[in-house]
């Protein structure tokens, strides 16, 4: 194995694996507040879509994510409407986001399939999301926000007794988790692979979902989790390539076989994860009560 | 009496109700695998319906269903087109083939049209193309052309119409070049944009410097654009997508059979056959050569073999051949019949690693 090739196996892991921390990282936020949106896949895909289109009419990169960025907030706002206004159930609206979101995605993106664009090097999404991942577990366990985020998430009857704003807190925590998810969305179909497909997302979403749950709502573990999963993802591919004499089959599971072993064996603990499991996730908050 | 009664006044209805469906168009229903802006393999199929609709005009009425998975869902999908009047369904992927015809069972008054597969039933037909035959003229042209003598080739599902590829393309290539290595990714997916480029980067970073692929979109011939790297389109042409790389593509011609089939529907001539078509039949057709990466004498003999394949002079599985523990399965002079094409699940001598089971 010489310098070069393992110099291209970093660095296709490293392209992979990015939509997966962002979004992983998006979705911790909306559960430590105490809210599950399974809106993931959605989001993404209408991240993707809206970011190509507007790559297409402006060429302009910088309102590339921008806009692509805004329309998870868009998207997520009408959950965060939904389920904390209207209080619907968080898991059958976040399914609906996410059908709604692949069915309106393949709408707008209709005209633009097989557009070519010019696309833009994932190295920035890449350094980004590194610091995503420190600046989100600073602001969890070090500032007095990240604590008041949390406290929502463990009791927000009693961040409600002390005064704090919970549905305005939940509400920006989804929009967080859903401009985190489009922006996800937004680098898969510029940086990642340049094309708008409906689709194109292919259940990156739900890996996303299923790393925060088994990183056990902790940021440097989502982010452990999701290089996990994208290294063994390519390092099949690799060993495939080199002709290694193991099942196919076996190859294209291990990815979720090798994150899923050690996200169990580090998070063994039951009692801690009852503890970083946010108290309230899924239960809907009454004023007033 | 009152009953005959009803008969009585039921009848000139059901003769009314049978004339207006017999001046309607006749309703013909299309499952799609992937969406039809693939730029790939349900593009193609999909210009297939246009291409019937456009032959047969308002004597038909076309419907297709996008993005159907191959499992349960499929079932419902087609048993939705069988039940809505639809008289004629094409299911367009290889693993609808056992819900074909268990809604085929259901429907024995509705035909089905199961693209590459080999069951059979009363009403359900099959057919598929030769694309061996463009994996051959492929191979030959990739055998020519690779610097680093090391081809990379991503691969979907193990079925035999992959396997037959990998070999055709393998015979032809290693024919003018002894010295090739194919290094196979199995991606267990035919459509996935973001995997298949990192299938084709992966291989890229192994020293293949030409990627072929298998699977449904145009992403591994853009990683091949970016890398600076040569790749052939799949199912259509893909030229605008990675002008630099492209080098050719092998693309699946739907239409003349779509419109023949619907013919023979609307004709009553329509019966249960197995159709396998390729050069010859216009069925497989290639892109244009890339002039700017190929020398002239290697596309006038890309399109010699063309020639050598539809007057059946040439044959890709032309014998002696050797699976990969050297047993003859091929004797010399003879060539490959449809029956060992069809089944086909071994590697031919000199691919490395093993046909996933």
């Amino acid at each position: 194995m010489n310098f070069d090739l393992i110099i291209s196996i970093i660095n296709i892991v490293l392209i992979a694996t990015t939509p997966l921390v962002f979004a992983s990282m998006g979705e911790l936020i909306t559960e430590k507040s105490g809210v599950l949106n399974l809106g993931v896949e959605g989001m993404m895909l209408v991240g993707a879509v809206t970011a190509f289109v507007t790559l297409v009419i402006t060429e302009n990169y910088f309102l590339t994510f921008l806009i692509g960025t805004l329309s998870g907030v868009i998207m997520a706002s009408l959950f965060a409407f939904l389920v904390l206004i209207l209080m619907s159930n968080q898991v059958a609206t976040g399914l609906a986001l996410t059908i709604f979101g692949i069915g309106l995605s393949s709408m707008i993106g209709k005209k633009y399939i097989g557009t070519p664009i010019v696309g833009v090097s994932p190295y920035y999404f890449i350094v980004f999301s590194f610091i995503l991942v420190f600046l989100i577990s600073y602001f969890l366990y070090k500032t007095k926000s990240g604590l008041i985020l949390r406290a929502v998430g463990e009791s927000h009857t009693s961040a409600h007794a002390q005064g704090y704003n919970v549905i305005k807190i939940r509400f920006l925590s989804i929009i967080f988790g859903g401009a985190m998810c489009a922006l996800a969305g937004s680098y898969m179909s510029i940086a990642y692979a340049p094309m708008w497909q409906e689709n194109m997302v292919a259940g990156r979403g739900w890996i996303a979902l299923a790393l925060v749950v088994f990183a056990t709502w902790k940021p440097g573990r989502a982010l452990l989790g999701a290089y996990i999963f994208g290294s063994v993802s390519i390092l099949q591919m690799n060993l495939q390539g080199f002709g290694v004499r193991i099942p196919a089959q076996f190859f294209v599971m291990a990815p979720y076989l090798a994150t899923i072993i050690v996200l169990v064996i580090i998070s063994n603990d039951r009692l801690r994860i009852k503890l970083s499991a946010p108290a309230c996730l899924t239960l809907p908050f009454f004023k007033g009560r | 009496m009152k009953i005959i009664l009803n008969y009585i006044l039921i009848l000139p209805i059901a003769l009314i109700w049978s004339s207006i469906s017999l001046a309607d168009p006749l309703k013909v229903g299309y499952i799609y695998i992937g969406p039809p802006g693939d730029h790939g393999w349900t593009y193609e199929h999909d210009q297939g319906r246009k291409y019937s609709v456009n032959k047969l005009g308002d004597k038909i009425s076309t419907t297709y269903l996008e993005n159907i998975p191959e499992n349960a869902d499929a079932v419902r999908a087609i048993r939705k087109l069988a039940s809505s009047g639809h008289e004629l369904i094409f299911t367009t992927s290889f693993n609808y083939m056992d819900q074909t015809l268990e809604v085929a069972k259901e429907f024995p008054n509705v035909k089905f049209e199961h693209a590459t597969g080999y069951k059979r039933a009363d009403n359900v037909s099959t057919y598929s193309a030769r694309f061996y035959e463009g994996r051959a003229v492929i191979g030959h042209i990739a055998g020519h052309m690779t610097e680093t003598n090391t081809i990379g080739y991503i691969a979907s599902f193990p079925i035999p119409e992959v396997i037959r590829g990998i070999n055709a393309f393998y015979l032809a290539a290693s024919k003018v070049n002894p010295d090739i290595k194919i290094k196979i990714i199995w991606n267990f997916s035919w459509y996935d944009p973001g995997k298949e480029a990192d299938a084709a980067n992966t291989l890229i970073g192994q020293g293949a410097d030409i990627i072929v692929q298998h699977t449904d979109t145009y992403a591994p011939c853009q990683a091949a654009e970016k890398a600076g790297v040569m790749a052939f389109g799949q199912a259509s042409d893909q030229s605008a997508f990675c002008p630099n790389a492209h080098l050719t593509a092998i693309i699946d011609d739907w239409g003349p059979y779509y419109a023949e089939r619907t013919e023979a529907v609307l004709n009553g001539t329509w019966e249960s056959i197995d159709t396998w078509h390729g050069m010859k039949e216009g069925m497989v057709v290639m892109a244009p050569y890339n002039t700017k990466l190929m020398p002239s004498k290697l596309i006038q003999e890309a399109v010699n073999m063309e020639v050598a394949i539809k007057d059946g002079s040439l044959h890709p599985f032309t014998g002696p051949i050797k699976n990969q523990a050297g047993e003859i399965v091929v004797p010399a002079g003879a060539v490959a019949d449809d029956g060992m094409l069809a089944g086909m699940s071994f590697y031919v001598e000199g691919i490395d690693g093993d046909v996933p089971q």
